[in-house]
């Protein structure tokens, strides 16, 4: 483990967030604002640490895939420990690990929150929890590669990048990693600023804007009012619905569109799975809305597609308190919180590839049952999937269902009913936000004990990390020297 | 650029890393998807799984976008036909390794039937540096800028030279200006000397010597100057016969040793002047008994590195010939150089200097660029030859008033044919051939050569 390399990309991550926290002084500035100096203060702070480390650059620059996953757990701990310092300093959110859970929520792109009322917040701190959304979405690290020149040969960056990414199996777009980063970033921030201008024309004062457009760019689900997206007009709730499903898509699908291989774009399984499911759990609660008798007053049923949408890529805007909805249109929308959106976007969950593989190797297995001579392969766009990655995809399964019961057996100790501990579990860990019973989408997070508290900010970290990364920092054989 | 390179074996990756490090976007192509993700995960390059002769993967890669591809798999055949569907399907430049000696008979017509930009082949690399390498037997390396008219020459200083002792304004005085020392390397640190860098035995150092003043300079070193008459050659390799072929030409007695019964008739029918002993080349008394004692160079050319190496030390352990090894794959350079193997010959980096050397004249049309590049010490020397082109913003003053960039120096001046070894108060003129030698990275054009 070469530690002074993990600590000097640590320094490089901390000069970035420094950066980015000068963004919320100056909005706070703006509003005039006192509470804007506490980040100014943070960040000034963070930027000394960060230089001191980054003053001597290390002798050996080996990095490998161990580095890498070590190095972007800490990374993610330490930019939501630092984020929170200014929401607990100003009192806005007085507990430290209260704002703690509300900072790793931002960054992981959950929406999960512990404040009752979200409009006591200064604008500043508003600001900041929407940002932390656009920041987590695509990836601090990948951020950081593709602004920074980072030391070395560069096998390291694709490390960061693979721990860091969404998915079972993590591509470049172009050769160099740097590359890949800006068009990845590019992107993102060409769909964010296209967003922001549509909710604007629709009337949306600016602010309101910004932050909603941060929130649906990383799925998250922060918004700035009690209310949710509730009150906003119906052509805000169109544009949030489109922008949600665009943010959900697989990045490569936007890359290969950008590089005219439009056929090859609208190949991809993984999309066309993507958009099945949508379709699909949204017709069948319309009917289950109107059999009950729910659609009276939306006639449209413009609730159930942003439902829908905000479920199913993991952000998490509510319209409508779905919690009240009858019990098969419920179901749905935990189901589709597991399988989340598409690997490769800034969605979360269990991600569409892999479902796909799991359902392709379970359906190999079964046909090697009776009939076991057949040589058969797992493909996904026509590609063969490699054993090892169809492996490793059940092994994520796995892990995944052992982090989930662990985590229930520790927050049921609350007390809480059956609906509101499970899924509680269900969308801190698959980056939701709201879940059904208390933490619905009227409810909120506050009521947990600490331990529950901190249960759910390991829980979201490792499901916006993909499990992974949490689960080598705490394994001891990371930690041992040879 | 975009760069393909198909064929993810030891000159592939080679040629990765180094191009990589001149910032090319490179992708990589090979059947074995082990070998694309160990070098996928250790360089930042893209990795393509697929058969590097089809179109569909060749696209897959990025074909239509690529300026250069380079076929470097193992097989002669693959890497034409890859750069004849590259060069048909796209209009890139196309690189291939042709080793087996069949075809380098007809390599041009190849050449220019296919439209390859160049052929290029490491043994046959390999071969003509080891035969200059024989021609001066005292050094270690010996490299040639300036269409042969300069040498660079890198040798071990040994107990009782003349130079030992004195700093480079002495040397200077000695020799009158006809040789430069422009490396010195001790205990794995590396210097560009100046003035008063003063040299111990046990030095190595590179020297930069006109190829007319050669025997004379060698002289007054009281270095052994004569070519060697006779040659042992273990290993019947294509190098072998390459290296054969060019001793035999110039008079040299070869006996070449090989195990395989079909490879001795082979090299029998082909080279009909070379003694052609068919026996295990690790076997003592068959060495003994061939002259091993007597030879005045024995070369290791073995397939086999580890083979290569026990030969070398046991040669240089029994007898005073010059050796020369082979080290194909091994990459532990740093332990290499503690052993006293004589010199070594890498192909593979020799394979990689000459693409790098291409790939940075495509990408510098403007004049100026490098004619020749060497990398000298483990790599992290860079000597390189520059034509003057009109226009070049260095002409004209002195080398002292240039203000060059550190650990630089202008090593040789070519005016019309007489060689300079320039001093401060020299100038660079338009049409000159200049050497330079530097630790420096990034250095593509003459121009750069100077503090900005």
């Amino acid at each position: 483990m070469n530690l002074s390399m993990i600590i000097y990309i640590l320094g490089c991550l901390m000069e970035v967030e420094a950066g980015l926290m000068l963004l919320p002084a100056i909005v706070g500035w703006g509003y005039g604002e006192k509470s804007a100096l506490a980040f100014l203060i943070v960040a000034a702070v963070e930027a000394l640490i960060g230089f001191l480390i980054i003053l001597k650059k290390p002798k050996d620059t080996s990095f490998y895939a161990k580095e890498g996953f070590v190095t972007t757990a800490f990374s993610w701990i330490i930019l939501s420990a630092v984020g929170a310092i200014p929401f607990s300093v100003t009192g806005q959110i007085p507990s430290y690990v209260d704002a703690f859970f509300e900072t790793v929520s931002g960054f992981t792109t959950t929406g999960a929150s512990i404040l009752v009322n979200v409009e006591v917040l200064d604008k500043c701190m508003l600001f900041w929890r929407s940002f932390s959304h656009w920041i987590g979405g695509m990836g601090v690290l990948v951020f950081m590669m593709a602004i920074l020149p980072l030391a070395g040969a560069g096998g390291q960056k694709l490390y960061l990048m693979r721990a860091e990414s969404p998915g079972p199996s993590v591509d470049k777009l172009s050769p160099k990693i740097q590359d890949t980063a800006i068009w990845l970033y590019g992107i993102y921030l060409a769909l964010t600023v296209l967003c922001f201008i549509l909710l604007l024309a629709g009337g949306m004062d600016w602010f309101t804007s910004i932050c909603m457009s941060f929130g649906a760019a990383g799925t998250g689900g922060f918004s700035v009012l009690a209310s949710g997206y509730a009150s906003y007009s119906y052509y805000s709730k169109v544009v949030a619905t489109v922008f949600m499903m665009l943010f959900g898509v697989n990045f490569n699908f936007y890359y290969l569109v950008i590089t005219k291989r439009i056929k090859d774009a609208l190949k991809m399984e993984e999309v066309r799975w993507y958009a099945a499911v949508y379709f699909f759990a949204v017709i069948t609660i319309l009917i289950n809305l109107w059999h009950v008798g729910m659609l009276g007053h939306d006639a449209l049923g413009i609730d159930a597609f942003f439902s829908v949408a905000s479920v199913m890529t993991t952000t998490g805007y509510a319209t409508a308190d779905f919690n009240l909805w009858p019990t098969y249109s419920r179901i749905i929308l935990v189901i589709i919180m597991f399988s989340g959106a598409c690997a490769g976007s800034t969605g979360g969950g269990i991600k569409i590839s892999r479902m796909i593989i799991l359902i392709k190797s379970v359906n190999k297995e079964l046909r090697r049952m009776i009939q076991p001579r057949a040589v058969r392969h797992v493909r996904l766009d026509n590609k063969k999937v490699e054993h090892a990655t169809a492996m490793n995809t059940l092994a994520y399964l796995a892990v995944f269902v052992l982090i989930y019961v662990i985590s229930l057996l520790i927050v049921a100790t609350d007390g809480f009913d059956t609906t509101t501990t499970f899924t509680a579990i269900a969308a801190t860990f698959n980056n939701i936000g709201p879940g059904l019973g208390m933490v619905g989408p009227v409810g909120n997070y506050s009521e947990f004990s600490v331990l529950s508290k901190l249960v759910l900010s390991f829980d979201m970290l490792a499901g916006r990390l993909e499990i992974y990364p949490l689960l080598f920092l705490i394994m001891p054989s990371t930690w041992r020297r040879a | 650029m975009n760069i393909i390179i198909v064929g993810c074996g030891k000159v592939g990756t080679t040629l990765a890393q180094q191009l990589r490090q001149e910032n090319h976007d490179i992708t990589i192509i090979d059947t074995d998807r082990d070998k694309l993700e160990a070098a996928v995960g250790a360089l930042d390059v893209q990795g393509v799984h697929g058969n590097g002769t089809s179109y569909r993967v060749l696209n897959e890669a990025g074909l239509e976008q690529a300026d250069l591809l380079i076929a470097v798999t193992g097989h002669d055949e693959r890497n034409m036909l890859s750069c004849l569907v590259a060069r048909k399907a796209a209009q890139c430049h196309v690189i291939a390794r042709v080793r087996d000696p069949g075809y380098y008979e007809d390599i041009d017509f190849i050449k220019d039937e296919l439209g390859l930009s160049m052929v290029i082949n490491p043994e046959m690399a390999a071969a003509t540096d080891m035969y200059r390498l024989l021609r001066i037997p005292s050094a270690l390396d010996v490299d040639t800028f300036d269409k042969s008219h300069v040498n660079m020459l890198r040798f071990k200083l040994e107990e009782g030279s003349p130079l030992i002792g004195k700093n480079m304004i002495e040397i200077n005085g000695m020799l009158n200006g006809r040789m430069l020392v422009c490396i010195r390397e001790r205990e794995g640190t590396i210097v560009i000397p100046y003035g008063n860098t003063e040299l111990a035995a046990g030095d190595i150092i590179s020297v930069i010597i006109p190829t007319n003043q050669l025997s004379s300079v060698l002289h007054q070193l009281k270095m052994r100057q004569r070519p060697i008459r006779s040659a042992m050659i273990a290993g019947g390799s294509s190098t072998a016969e390459y290296l054969s072929y060019m001793l035999l030409q110039s008079g040299v007695d070869v006996k070449i040793i090989d195990w395989k019964r079909a490879r001795c008739e082979e090299l029998a029918d082909r080279l009909p002047n070379a003694e052609i002993v068919c026996g295990d080349c690790g076997d003592k008394q068959l060495l003994a008994e061939e002259g091993l004692q007597k030879t005045e160079s024995f070369v290791c050319l073995t397939n086999i590195d580890e083979v290569n190496i026990m030969l070398a030390l046991y040669a240089a352990h029994i007898s005073k010939a010059k050796v020369l090894t082979k080290v194909s794959k091994i990459e532990f350079e740093e332990v290499l150089d503690t052993l006293s193997l004589g010199s070594v010959v890498h192909p593979k980096n020799i394979t990689a200097e000459t693409i790098i050397r291409y790939v940075r004249a495509l990408g510098n049309a403007k004049g100026n660029s490098a004619e020749t590049l060497y990398r000298l010490a483990e790599g992290k020397v860079e000597a390189m030859e520059f034509i003057v082109q009109p226009g070049s913003p260095i002409t004209g003053k002195p080398i002292m008033n240039l203000h060059l960039k550190s650990n630089l120096l202008v090593c040789s001046i070519n005016r019309g044919g007489k060689i300079i070894a320039p001093t401060g108060q020299d100038t660079i003129e338009v049409g000159d051939i200049v050497v330079i030698i530097t630790t420096q990275r990034g250095i593509r054009d003459l121009s750069d050569i100077v503090r900005s």
